[in-house]
């Protein structure tokens, strides 16, 4: 054993025992350096998932108004927003909730909150109602002709525009802008009350319309016109014409 | 052997370091001894005190009635519904103390144009807050819609393998949180994150992204984006329990992930998603 000791050379046993020293102190840094909780549900600290937790909430969620504004509750929860929650317009409240005769919530009463939401925009889906703030009664507030907590309008909307002006704005620059929208959609006049609940017809066979483009049909003479039997029999119409721009490509 | 040792010590003892110890053989193996103490003690009373903050974790988890195993968090979105209100992104910026000036975002919303020519522009003025300006080009519009975007808290999240010192991590329940307290803001993982969910907070100087506002979810609530989305585009719930708002909306729609190719197999999940959306 001693042989073998003394065989190894000089250099490498002073190198052998610098290894140790280095893989020493690296340990006792590691243990000294690396927090206690370190590792015990994965490569994280334990304890940071409960400081997570414990971030202080702001909203406080809808639930949380009904305890006392059930009036006001039941009003909303009847009408178009009732999916909205009281904090999308009153802005975070759980302090209001807490003490409530400290903390007010906010109340947006002026002319730009409403838009914010109801503004047109054509990245918007269809049918969610939008209007042009520029035109729409711009000298009023939204809040003296519409109730926030049941919005629905004043006088039903005369035309389909107020919901659909995506639509509305292609057909008035289309051959068939003279064309009623209730002459190809039969629309109950609940619609305008509950839209979704009563949706409008569409047209869905190819002689509607045959009924102005077919060759024999009796409509005015600058319709253009097409031979039913050979124009495409094997589809609908709107396959490929747009009937709110039929012009388009 | 001998003669290099004593010059070593002769060496030394001329340096005046251990002058006062007459033989250098005996003070080296007392050195490494207490050396060798020193580095086992501490793991040792390391290993005692984990094993009891180990117990206290536990007992917090069911004292708080959660229990992050038991759960499993996923986010539907339905680009159909959103109207691109701004007010998750407003929401969540109040909710989680996030930075008010522009590009400090946990969340927010961005408006995609694709026009006839092929054409695609996404932009996102302020996260969607201040609103989208309608702007007048001769160019025709093919398609429009806007896409909420948040972070896709990865079953394989590119964030938390980078993460030089643990950080970020997944916990049991799915959730990618920050350790802002251990973080050291090297911005690796906004580098790493596909999806740009993540930044550096300008005061703390440590990375923060969307957790499914943590302290609401421990507690029963839901997040602050989903609360107040005023069309439901936001579903949010467990994933593997069959009752929950989310199983239903995955069944009801047709689903799409962001970057599926990267195989970081994401838990938000996106109804009606168009293939420009990247």
């Amino acid at each position: 054993m001693k042989k073998f000791l003394q065989k190894i050379p000089e250099q490498v046993k002073r190198l052998s025992i610098l290894l140790v020293v280095v893989v020493v102190v690296f340990i006792v840094a590691q243990s000294l350096l690396t927090p206690k909780d370190f590792g015990l549900i994965g490569h994280f600290r334990a304890t940071s998932v409960q400081n997570n937790a414990d971030k202080k909430m702001q909203y406080a969620g809808q639930e949380a108004c009904s305890d006392c504004h059930e009036d006001m509750w039941k009003i909303k929860n009847a009408g178009y927003h009732k999916n909205l929650s009281c904090e999308v317009c009153h802005g975070p409240s759980l302090n209001h909730v807490n003490e409530p005769d400290q903390f007010k919530p906010e109340k947006p009463m002026g002319r730009n909150f409403c838009p914010v939401c109801h503004e047109y925009n054509p990245s918007r889906p269809t049918g969610f109602p939008q209007i042009v703030s520029a035109s729409h009664n711009p000298r009023k507030f939204c809040i003296s002709c519409h109730n926030p907590h049941n919005p629905t309008p004043p006088q039903t909307p005369k035309d389909c525009s107020a919901c659909h002006a995506e639509i509305s704005n292609a057909k008035s620059v289309s051959s068939h802008m003279e064309i009623p929208c209730t002459k190809c959609h039969e629309t109950s006049e609940k619609h305008r009350l509950s839209p979704r609940e009563f949706l409008p017809t569409k047209p869905t066979q190819r002689e509607f319309c045959g009924q102005c483009h077919s060759k024999d049909a009796k409509s005015d003479i600058s319709i253009p016109r097409i031979n039913m039997e050979t124009h495409e029999p094997r589809y609908v119409c709107w396959q490929c014409h747009y009937p709110h721009l039929p012009e388009a490509q | 052997m001998d003669k290099n040792v004593n010059q070593t010590d002769k060496w030394e003892s001329s340096e005046g370091v251990h002058s006062d110890i007459p033989s250098g053989k005996v003070e080296r193996r007392n050195f490494l001894k207490k050396l060798a103490i020193l580095a086992l003690a501490p793991i040792a009373f390391g290993f005692l005190g984990s094993t009891d903050k180990f117990k206290t974790i536990k007992k917090w988890m069911l004292e708080n009635g959660y229990v992050p195993s038991n759960h499993k968090w996923g986010m539907g979105i339905d680009i159909n519904k959103c109207i691109g209100c701004g007010r998750c992104a407003v929401a969540c910026k109040n909710e989680n103390n996030v930075p008010k000036e522009p590009f400090f975002f946990r969340t927010w919303v961005e408006r995609y144009r694709i026009y006839e020519d092929g054409d695609i522009q996404v932009d996102s003025p302020n996260g969607s807050i201040d609103g989208f300006e309608n702007s007048r080009t001769n160019k025709k519009m093919l398609r429009s819609f806007f896409v909420p975007k948040i972070c896709n808290h990865c079953e394989n999240p590119p964030c938390v393998q980078v993460c030089p010192v643990g950080a970020t991590f997944k916990g049991e329940d799915g959730v990618v949180l920050v350790d802002s307290d251990y973080c050291v803001g090297c911005r690796y993982c906004i580098q790493a994150c596909p999806y740009g969910a993540r930044f550096l907070h300008p005061v703390t100087h440590t990375a923060e992204k969307c957790t499914f506002c943590y302290h609401r979810i421990v507690q029963d609530k839901l997040p602050a984006c989903v609360e107040v989305c005023p069309t439901q585009a936001r579903v949010f719930g467990e994933l593997n329990k069959k009752a929950s708002p989310l199983v239903r909306f995955l069944r009801m729609n047709k689903i799409g992930i962001l970057k599926p190719s990267l195989n970081t197999e994401p838990k938000v999940y996106y109804a009606n998603l168009d293939m420009e959306v990247k």
